[in-house]
């Protein structure tokens, strides 16, 4: 189709990658903001949810998070905050105009698989391995650092990646507002009927989410928090529990997502 | 054209400021006022709102089902030759990745600027979970219900219809709630291609300052999204008794 041949042509043109706005000062733009938000997110979230887990209480709201969070679209809590005074759509430095509503969007989208993650991580530590824990004589924070932690691991960290993926992807978003981002190249590309460039710019925001989500497998890999089943050896208690709660006739937990990593990974 | 009718109560509302009495107040969606919540905006606003909110449906529904569709025979596939496996579920959660607003303008060269474009969209997403919950649901069936019913002389039709299929309901249906809580929320990006439901009302909302109307499409996006998923649950209720009663047992 002519059209992808023209796609190609609009992405590999230098051109279009230099300038203000020009493909790298936005994708720059908006991975500092995918990152920015990640953390935000991170700061908030996972000292709550491991805590909880630890306690073994909250669960019912550690789970449901996910639910609400998916029900709320993330467009909706954007252009809500741009137009909330305090919040408003006033540059906010290198996170452009509309920065501010756009971190605050996206750490409230990045928040529910990175709460939801940890906590059942944590929470689904074999119940004889605490207790091996207290019989061994440690304290509550020793048997949360050396035990809980490090068997919650991979779990926890896949939640991390795929906030981070999704945070990423949702950030194109923000230009829906005039905002931030790489999602500019999309909507502008629309906007002019210049299918190439709107189609170049999904391209591009596709390659990086795909980078992503290589790199921080990798990371995990090199950390050596993978999944324990995939190193053999290992019950897959941590998975059985989680299928178990995925499909409780309740509200679902993040089950969907969560699982899915842990399905692809295992595979 | 939301443009006209915003400027046309502006100029009411600035009459009303200059001489106070004579005219009628200044509505609360006027642009002097702009309340957050304006009954009058949903009295006044009602036809555009109750056919976004259709639209909002319909593409969402057809989204789901279209996904649905195309994810039992992939699921059976699957499980039929298990090479395949890794290998669906790998696309299918490279699907996941492409951001919606890359998506849709990647199959508009295919479909145009059309619901379709949003419709097939959405449905990509929706097989992500749905493929997946359809092969975890059908491998939770005990291998000796299986067995039972081979030895009474099940076909493997009827075995899959009135065995397989019920005993992997509820985990189906767990992804379809799933599955169309996030479509809701997702068809609202379909606003770049113009064919975003509630979507339309929450951009065109931003470009004008109109906060009732964003505030409005907000909420009734959650609202949908949360009768839906009731809506489905009462659906799974229904389509698995014995669910309730084990329940009741336990």
């Amino acid at each position: 189709m002519n059209t992808f041949a023209d796609t190609w042509a609009w992405v590999t043109d230098p051109a279009n990658w230099r300038g203000e706005e020009g493909l790298w000062h936005l994708m720059l733009q908006q991975l500092l903001l995918t990152f920015t938000a990640l953390g935000i997110a991170l700061a908030i979230g996972l000292p709550i949810a491991l805590w909880l887990g630890h306690l073994g209480r909250g669960g019912f709201l550690a789970i449901n998070i996910s639910n609400v969070g998916r029900a709320v679209p993330t467009f909706a809590v954007l252009a809500l905050l741009v137009m909330w005074e305090p919040v408003g759509n006033d540059n906010l430095g290198p996170y452009g105009r509309a920065g501010l509503a756009t971190l605050l969007a996206l750490a409230v989208f990045g928040l529910p698989p990175i709460v939801t993650n940890a906590y059942v991580a944590v929470d689904e530590v074999a119940p004889d391995v605490r207790e091996a824990a207290d019989g061994m004589g440690m304290t509550s924070w020793q048997k949360f650092g050396r035990v809980e932690l490090p068997l919650a691991a991979p779990l926890l960290f896949a939640g991390v990646r795929l906030a981070l993926v999704q945070i990423w992807a949702t950030a194109t978003i923000a230009a829906l507002v005039a905002g931030p981002g790489l999602g500019n190249v999309i909507t502008r590309g629309f906007a002019n009927d210049d299918y190439p460039q709107g189609l170049g710019g999904a391209v591009v925001v596709a390659a990086v989410a795909l980078v992503l989500e290589v790199v921080s497998a990798i990371v995990q890999r090199a950390l050596g928090t993978s999944r324990p089943d995939t190193r053999g050896g290992k019950p897959r208690d941590t998975e059985g529990g989680q299928d178990a709660r995925t499909t409780d006739g309740g509200f679902g937990p993040a089950g969907g997502d969560v699982a899915g990593h842990g399905v692809v990974r295992g595979g | 054209m939301f443009g006209n009718v915003h400027a046309v109560t502006l100029l009411a509302g600035a009459s009303a400021v200059i001489e106070p009495g004579a005219a009628p107040r200044p509505s609360c969606y006027s642009r002097i006022v702009n309340e957050w919540v304006c009954k009058d905006y949903f009295v006044d606003r009602q036809d555009e709102l109750v056919a976004a909110t259709k639209e909002h449906l319909l593409i969402t529904v057809s989204a789901v089902l279209l996904g649905l569709v195309l994810a039992i025979p992939l699921a059976l596939l699957a499980r039929r030759f298990a090479r395949l496996e890794p290998a669906l579920l790998g696309v299918a959660t490279g699907l996941y990745t492409i951001p919606s607003l890359a998506l849709f303008p990647l199959i508009v060269p295919f479909t145009g600027l059309s619901r379709t474009t949003v419709v097939v969209g959405l449905a990509l997403y929706s097989l992500t979970i749905l493929v997946r919950n359809t092969l975890e649901g059908l491998r939770g069936v005990p291998p000796d219900v299986v067995e039972s019913a081979t030895g009474l002389g099940y076909s493997r039709t009827r075995l899959f219809l009135r065995i397989e299929l019920p005993l992997a309901l509820p985990v189906i249906m767990a992804g379809l709630r799933i599955a169309t809580v996030s479509t809701v929320a997702l068809t609202t990006v379909g606003a770049v291609v113009a064919y975003g439901g509630l979507g339309n009302l929450l951009k065109n909302g931003v470009q004008e300052d109109f906060r009732a109307q964003v505030l409005a499409a907000s909420v009734l996006c959650v609202l949908i999204a949360i009768v839906l998923d009731l809506m489905l649950l009462a659906v799974q209720r229904l389509m698995t008794p014995w669910a309730r009663s084990a329940r009741a047992a336990a």
